[in-house]
């Protein structure tokens, strides 16, 4: 049962460089960030990006309220799942639906070990921000060299 | 047979009548749009565009949306996965329906824009009551 469309015409009517997707992929993959369940792919999009001690995932959601994701940290697997509201079609014609509607679940995972405890999120203008505090054995760590 | 489009996208115009954005890229936003008896409704998802910063024109049955979104990380930032940019919205319409421009009229919230064009009044569907003596 796939309800949600945008699925299987991933970024559908979204200007965008083929060359920064395939670079992306590429980066992805060597990041270690593998899709875990690879039949959510696509929505919502993601951007990951690192700092010494934060992770942060930013994600594109228009339509949704705070209420309509739900987050979660296992390990260092974040979830981002939800629903977004159909439009209430009271004998409306569609002449064009590309906006996806229904469910969604992505698994991403992160590239280090995070503290689930901390984890904040917020969501402004349909971009959810989960910023994930690293665990602290996945703190970098500064190797004081002795002198002789 | 799909019903003949209402509204129909044009391609974006070239340099000279575009306004040119930061880094002159731009991203075309996904849109629904709705036919209902009294108007045409028009939802575009433009996420991280605030609320003061969009245009809409609407000049000779072509309909323009215009989103501003400032990048929110640093050019530098070194992203380990980057599924979408950030940037202005930007896509025209060719609208071949009959809209009052003067009652055109759109809200904006988590990041879904929602355009009212109503229909003039000559296309509205019109009951037309038989009165029985």
């Amino acid at each position: 049962m796939v309800r949600y469309h945008i699925g299987a015409v991933p970024q559908l009517g979204r200007f965008r460089n083929e060359m920064d997707r395939l670079l992306s992929d590429f980066l992805g993959r060597s990041a270690g960030l593998a899709e875990i369940d690879e039949t959510s792919r696509g929505f919502p999009a993601v951007n990951i990006w690192q700092q010494e001690n934060e992770v942060f995932v930013e994600a594109e959601v228009p339509g949704l309220k705070s209420e309509d994701v739900e987050i979660s940290v296992v390990g260092n697997a974040l979830s981002l799942k939800g629903r977004r509201p159909d439009v209430p079609p009271e004998k409306a014609t569609f002449h064009r639906r590309e906006r996806g509607v229904g469910e969604f679940n992505r698994v991403l995972r992160l590239p280090v070990e995070v503290d689930s405890e901390k984890v904040q999120a917020k969501l402004t203008d349909g971009v959810l921000l989960v910023t994930l505090p690293k665990a602290e054995a996945a703190k970098p760590r500064r190797i004081k060299v002795a002198a002789q | 047979m799909a019903a003949e489009s209402t509204l129909e996208t044009t391609e974006p115009k070239a340099e000279g009548g575009l306004e040119q954005t930061r880094d002159g890229r731009y991203y075309r936003p996904n849109v629904d749009i709705l036919e209902l008896a009294e108007e045409l409704l028009l939802l575009a998802d433009m996420p991280g565009v605030k609320p003061g910063e969009i245009d809409i024109r609407f000049e000779d049955g072509e309909l323009t949306i215009h989103g501003r979104a400032a990048a929110r990380q640093k050019p530098e930032t070194n992203y380990l996965l980057m599924e979408y940019g950030v940037g202005d919205f930007y896509r025209t319409f060719r609208v071949s329906e009959q809209i009052d421009a003067s009652k055109i009229h759109a809200e904006y919230s988590d990041g879904v824009l929602r355009l009212h064009l109503p229909k003039v009044e000559a296309v509205k569907p019109r009951k037309i009551e038989v009165k029985v003596n």
